[in-house]
């Protein structure tokens, strides 16, 4: 239920709602998209990436001199949780073809690949195997299917969206597999959304020119993660998991390439030794840094542990100075606070309005531009609403969903979001959401090419944990097909790798000359990474444990 | 730093206002948390550091089930840490892991029908219909009905009445009759998906264009394209209506 100083408010959206619905009924635009010079303008005013301290240069590793988010920076900027001479590297705990680091979409399917190619694999991951963002992700997976549809217009989608900066190369593999992907998925039992025919329901994303978005219900991640994780439990022999326990290092051989990693039990603190002929880092993004603040959309372990480890070993960032703002977190009630509204809302044809009812946006801009413009409404235009906690934000008209779609659509077709705000009493399918941007994705991440390899030896990179493919800016349902795509190719592409890999020694050599070179730059802070969980303890606990002992975030 | 209390800085006229504190027993213990906060959330509040129990704290991965009981009351309850707002007096607990059965199988094996439910998770047909898992599940499914649908060889309505699930394992704990529901109902997904779902003409057909190389011209000229002709033909692209 709203709060009575709402109410007015409401009143204006139901008030210009009947003629909204009729544009959108009559086939044309509703608004007016912007163009390149008006994209322009919103996002170097508005997206909270171009505050003047939004950036800085990142003073060690293969990306020193480069201007990168801050955040990012004091994260790449910690010292290791490792004193590396206290470990004795030929006492080795697990010997296996291929190590994935990070139990979900892109590591399921890593480790389904790499086995399907002939390798024995070891998944270890911070929580249990499945917790994560591609669990998480609502509203659909992009694939080119329809006949007004091809890869090559994916492909021009993709790279407008990311602002022409994407690696091309990536952008092939992504469209091209994009496909062969919902084929494979479907083969192993994901029920995808489809019209009686047997033809797939597609929608339309922010930022594309075709109807391309499959999904599954809102809950297209949980879909496709529920069976990933089941199919790679249907494999015990080849596969094995190792939950609660993240990796804190790579380990290396003498010849510099990738052997591996060092383990921690979070449960009984001990680390553990991996020998990997291959090793994959599919960690995912970096949402629980709350960068710049914000709230987010993110998974509790999402804290870029995968960039931590892979740079320390030398390997190259790429994009990291761009972050990814999602349009419609919920902005009201407060205990859902940063939550994904998933665009499919809009897709849908939701329209995002201001306090007097009046739209202000084309509602499927690229995400960037699109929060921008939310940003630019509740700051510059005050126009936003503003709740009794003071925070502010816009309305996402979600009834429109119903009246251009038929009654029931919001139940059968975004059922996670009907229930997530039925719990606090406010009926999606009547009222609109009060919606501000929240902090959601990783544009960046570790440099890859089309096989997932970094110029590390022995080193794959797989999904949000690595950089290029969605340039500066990504458009929705192309982060489960990323992961889709580049976990299958890190897998198969590992496989082969293991065969032909002859390990030398492992040491742990980067670690100790990557806290050399922090020391002769001078960086003395007490920061510690991979941080691998979020410490949401409230000061005035912390201040009464007197004997604790925190490493880094993590007691 | 409180994760509902990180304010962006366009947001930056935002005063908290002190809410009213409430006493919630976690695990027997009497801790004095705000009002309104989430489960996850007051035990955060009373100085939990949370590994087990947590996951994507939005009501989508199932690892914050919670068993608890108001004060006034005998009934256990159940619910989603992250999604479940405290009441005073809550005695509150969370499971951290159950080891319930998951069946191993080779899903391109399988046959989709009842016979197959009967091999592999035999203990489905000793539903004694008392509807347990149903006021158990904390996303209000039909679970008792999805697994009669399952009794009566009815795949398509026990993937349908399933979906939403998000496997937090509530629906198994509570079960008399040691069924794990979760694990039933995303067979009948698998089934209903792999087997029964009609297939995608429009999907056989790209597949066939994509192997036959009918792209690989025209996106190679995409990748050659220099930035300006590149940008000029993207926005110059016709958008599909919606």
């Amino acid at each position: 239920m709203y709060p009575e100083y709402m109410k007015e408010s409401l009143k204006l959206v139901e008030k210009t709602r009947p003629a909204r619905l009729k544009k959108s009924l009559s086939g044309e635009k509703v608004f007016t998209p912007m163009t390149d010079a008006e994209r322009e303008e919103v996002l170097t005013r508005f997206h909270p990436d171009y505050k003047p301290d939004a950036r800085r240069k990142i003073r060690v590793g293969p990306n020193k001199g480069e201007s990168i988010t801050s955040e990012v920076a004091d994260l790449l900027e910690s010292h290791s949780r490792i004193n590396p001479d206290d470990f004795d590297l030929s006492r080795i705990d697990y010997d296996t073809d291929v190590l994935v680091i990070g139990g979900g979409g892109g590591g399921a399917g890593a480790a389904l690949l790499a086995r399907e190619n002939g390798a024995k694999v070891v998944i270890a991951t911070k929580l249990r195997i499945g917790d994560a963002n591609s669990m998480m992700s609502q509203g659909g997976i992009q694939a080119s299917v329809n006949p007004n549809d091809s890869p090559a217009v994916h492909y021009l989608d993709v790279i407008g969206g990311g602002h022409f900066d994407n690696k091309p190369d990536l952008v092939k593999a992504l469209v091209m597999d994009a496909p062969l992907v919902i084929k494979w998925l479907e083969e192993l039992g994901v029920m995808f959304d489809k019209n009686p025919d047997g033809t797939m329901v597609t929608k339309l994303g922010g930022g594309c020119s075709r109807k391309r978005m499959h999904s599954a219900r809102d809950y297209t991640g949980a879909a496709i993660m529920r069976v990933l994780r089941d199919e790679v439990k249907n494999h015990p022999d080849d596969i094995q998991v190792i939950e609660f326990s993240p990796a804190v290092e790579l380990l290396m051989d003498e010849e510099g390439r990738v052997a591996g990693a060092i383990l921690y039990n979070l449960e009984t603190e001990e680390y553990i030794i991996i020998r990997a002929k291959s090793t994959i880092i599919a960690t995912g993004g970096f949402g629980r840094l709350h960068i710049k603040e914000f709230a987010t959309t993110n998974h509790y372990g999402a804290t870029a542990d995968g960039l931590v480890l892979g740079y320390r070993a030398g390997a190259n960032l790429l994009y990291m100075d761009s972050v990814q703002y999602h349009p419609t977190g919920a902005a009201y009630p407060e205990q859902i606070l940063g939550f994904l509204i998933t665009e499919k809302v809009r897709t849908m044809g939701a329209q995002p309005v201001n306090k007097f009812g009046e739209l202000f946006v084309f509602p499927l801009e690229p995400r960037d531009v699109e929060a921008s413009s939310f940003i630019r409404e509740c700051t510059e235009r005050g126009n936003g609403i503003t709740t009794h906690t003071g925070r502010v934000g816009i309305w996402l008209d979600s009834p429109l969903v119903e009246l251009i779609n038929g009654e029931g659509a919001i139940q059968k077709q975004l059922p996670a979001m009907y229930r997530q705000f039925n719990r606090f009493d406010i009926d999606i399918t009547k009222e609109p959401m009060l919606v501000f941007p929240t902090l959601h994705y990783q544009n960046g991440g570790v440099e890859i090419n089309d096989r997932c390899e970094t110029k590390i030896p022995n080193l794959y990179v797989a999904g949000e944990a690595s950089g290029g493919v969605h340039g500066r800016n990504r458009l929705m349902g192309n982060s489960v097909l990323d992961y889709n795509v580049f976990g299958r190719r890190a897998g198969m592409n590992a496989a082969v790798n293991a065969k032909k890999v002859k390990l030398s020694k492992l040491t742990l050599n980067h670690v100790r000359r990557y806290e050399e070179e922090l020391q002769e730059t001078g960086i003395h802070a007490d920061r510690v990474a991979p941080i691998l969980l979020p410490d949401y303890t409230p000061p005035e606990v912390k201040a009464r444990q007197l004997t604790a002992h925190y490493e880094g975030t993590l007691r | 730093m409180k994760e509902n209390e990180n304010i962006s800085e366009e947001e930056k006229e935002a005063q908290p206002q002190k809410a009213k504190m409430i006493p919630v027993y976690i695990m027997g213990k009497r801790y004095e948390v705000p009002e309104g906060l989430t489960i996850m959330g007051a035990m955060e509040y009373a100085g939990y550091q949370l590994k087990r129990g947590c996951g994507c704290r939005e009501g989508f991965c199932g690892a914050c089930a919670t068993v608890y009981r108001t004060a006034d009351d005998y009934k256990i309850k159940t619910g989603l840490a992250c999604q479940t707002v405290v009441e005073p007096n809550m005695y509150l607990a969370q499971i951290p892991f159950f080891p319930a059965n998951k069946a191993i199988y080779d899903v391109d094996k399988l046959e989709p029908s009842i016979s197959t439910f009967q091999k592999i998770y035999p203990e489905t047909f000793r539903c004694v219909s008392c509807n347990t898992c149903t006021k158990a599940c904390p996303q209000d499914l039909e679970v008792m009905d999805y697994i009669q649908a399952v009794i009566r060889g009815d795949i398509a309505q026990a993937a349908d009445l399933s979906f939403d699930c998000i496997m937090c394992g509530l629906c198994a704990a509570r079960c008399p009759a040691e069924i794990v529901q979760y694990d039933v109902g995303l067979l009948a997904r698998r089934l209903y998906g792999k087997y029964l779902a009609k297939k995608s003409e429009y999907l056989e057909k790209r597949l066939k264009e994509i192997k036959e190389n009918k792209y690989d011209k025209e996106i190679e000229e995409l990748i050659h394209m220099d930035r300006e002709p590149l940008k000029e033909k993207y926005y110059a692209r016709d958008i599909e209506k919606r």
